[in-house]
């Protein structure tokens, strides 16, 4: 009820800029997720290699992704784990 | 020492030759000796903007291609004697210049001015790359409006993986009434959304139309706030700390105007 007396009075509870700023900030989380084959590459890289310090993993078999979904981007990575490697609490 | 700044966009009719003419007059009104180079070949605009469309006798084609030098080339203002065009062809295309003769002229340009000014076309093709080849800095024009922020947003990070990491902002065609109501996005929203460095936001002004109409870019009317906004961002380009400005409320006689007049 209150909704319609808002529209008949051209009142929405968002200002249409408020619209336009959540709009693009979707939009550009989108845009910005479509990278590039090599940096995905370079990414991937640089996960084993932080991940090969505590565990030995499957290299040929892992698989990492971006999931786009409504709203949000999310890293997928699927890393088949091998070996556990002895890790002093100190670190390395 | 000389600075290489490419005004860039990515969406078409936001600002860009606009904004390259009032900075090139701003800063021959500070002295400084200025040369805008026009990359949009085949769609020159340039020119017209600073009024001297009817002075080119040869173009960036013809210095490219060795048939003339710059010198011969550059068509100097009529009332800012340290302020300099050099031309594109009209007849030709985008292929027609590449990056690697941008950056060679470049190279013979900063000798000689403190400013060079490169106007971009809009697009992220050849003709882009081409234009931001020999910038050390890059200012991006956008307007609030949603097209024209994505736009801005691919164009930064087309910079980045070009290695141009100094990128600076502007903002045009605020309408104060709109952002006022709610209807518009301003300025820190659009910096919210694009994390880089602000320099100017210039106002929807009657005045920019009319100064274009005349080929006198807007910078030089006193009375014109889209002029005061150039004059600022020119300021701010030679490093001075200049406060962002507040745009008045419209008085009760511009309200009914409004209300009344079309």
């Amino acid at each position: 009820m209150l909704e319609v007396l808002m529209k008949i009075f051209g009142k929405s509870n968002k200002s249409s800029r408020d619209v336009a700023r959540d709009r693009l900030k979707v939009v550009l989380i989108h845009d910005r997720a479509n990278i590039s084959p090599e940096v995905m590459n370079h990414l991937r890289d640089d996960i084993i290699k932080v991940i090969s310090n505590y565990m030995e993993i499957n290299q040929q078999d892992m698989e990492i992704s971006l999931a786009n979904d409504d709203d949000s981007v999310a890293l997928i990575a699927n890393i088949p784990v091998q070996k556990m490697k002895h890790v002093s609490k100190n670190g390395r | 020492m000389s600075e290489i700044i490419v005004v860039t966009s990515g969406k078409g009719g936001v600002g860009k030759t606009t904004t390259t003419a009032n900075i090139g007059v701003g800063l021959a009104a500070k002295n400084k000796k200025v040369v805008l180079i026009d990359t949009d070949t085949g769609l020159r605009n340039l020119d017209l903007l600073l009024g001297l469309e009817n002075r080119i006798m040869y173009d960036l084609i013809d210095v490219t291609e060795g048939r003339v030098s710059y010198k011969k080339a550059l068509v100097r203002h009529k009332k800012y004697s340290t302020l300099y065009l050099l031309p594109t062809s009209q007849v030709k295309d985008k292929t027609s210049v590449n990056p690697a003769q941008i950056v060679r002229l470049c190279e013979d340009l900063r000798k000689e001015f403190d400013y060079i000014i490169i106007d971009c076309p809009a697009g992220i093709e050849q003709g882009f790359k081409t234009a931001i080849a020999a910038a050390d800095c890059a200012i991006v024009v956008t307007m609030p409006e949603i097209s024209a922020v994505r736009d801005a947003d691919k164009i930064i990070g087309e910079l980045g993986r070009a290695e141009k990491e100094n990128i600076k902002l502007v903002v045009n065609r605020i309408r104060p009434q709109m952002v006022r109501s709610g209807d518009m996005l301003d300025m820190d929203d659009i910096n919210d959304i694009l994390s880089i460095e602000c320099i100017g936001q210039v106002p929807d002004d009657e005045m920019v139309v009319t100064s274009t109409n005349r080929g006198e870019p807007v910078i030089s009317n006193e009375s014109s706030q889209a002029g005061q906004a150039y004059r600022n961002i020119v300021g701010r380009i030679c490093g001075e700390n200049i406060p962002f400005m507040e745009f008045p409320e419209e008085g009760f006689f511009d309200k009914l105007k409004r209300v009344f007049g079309k």
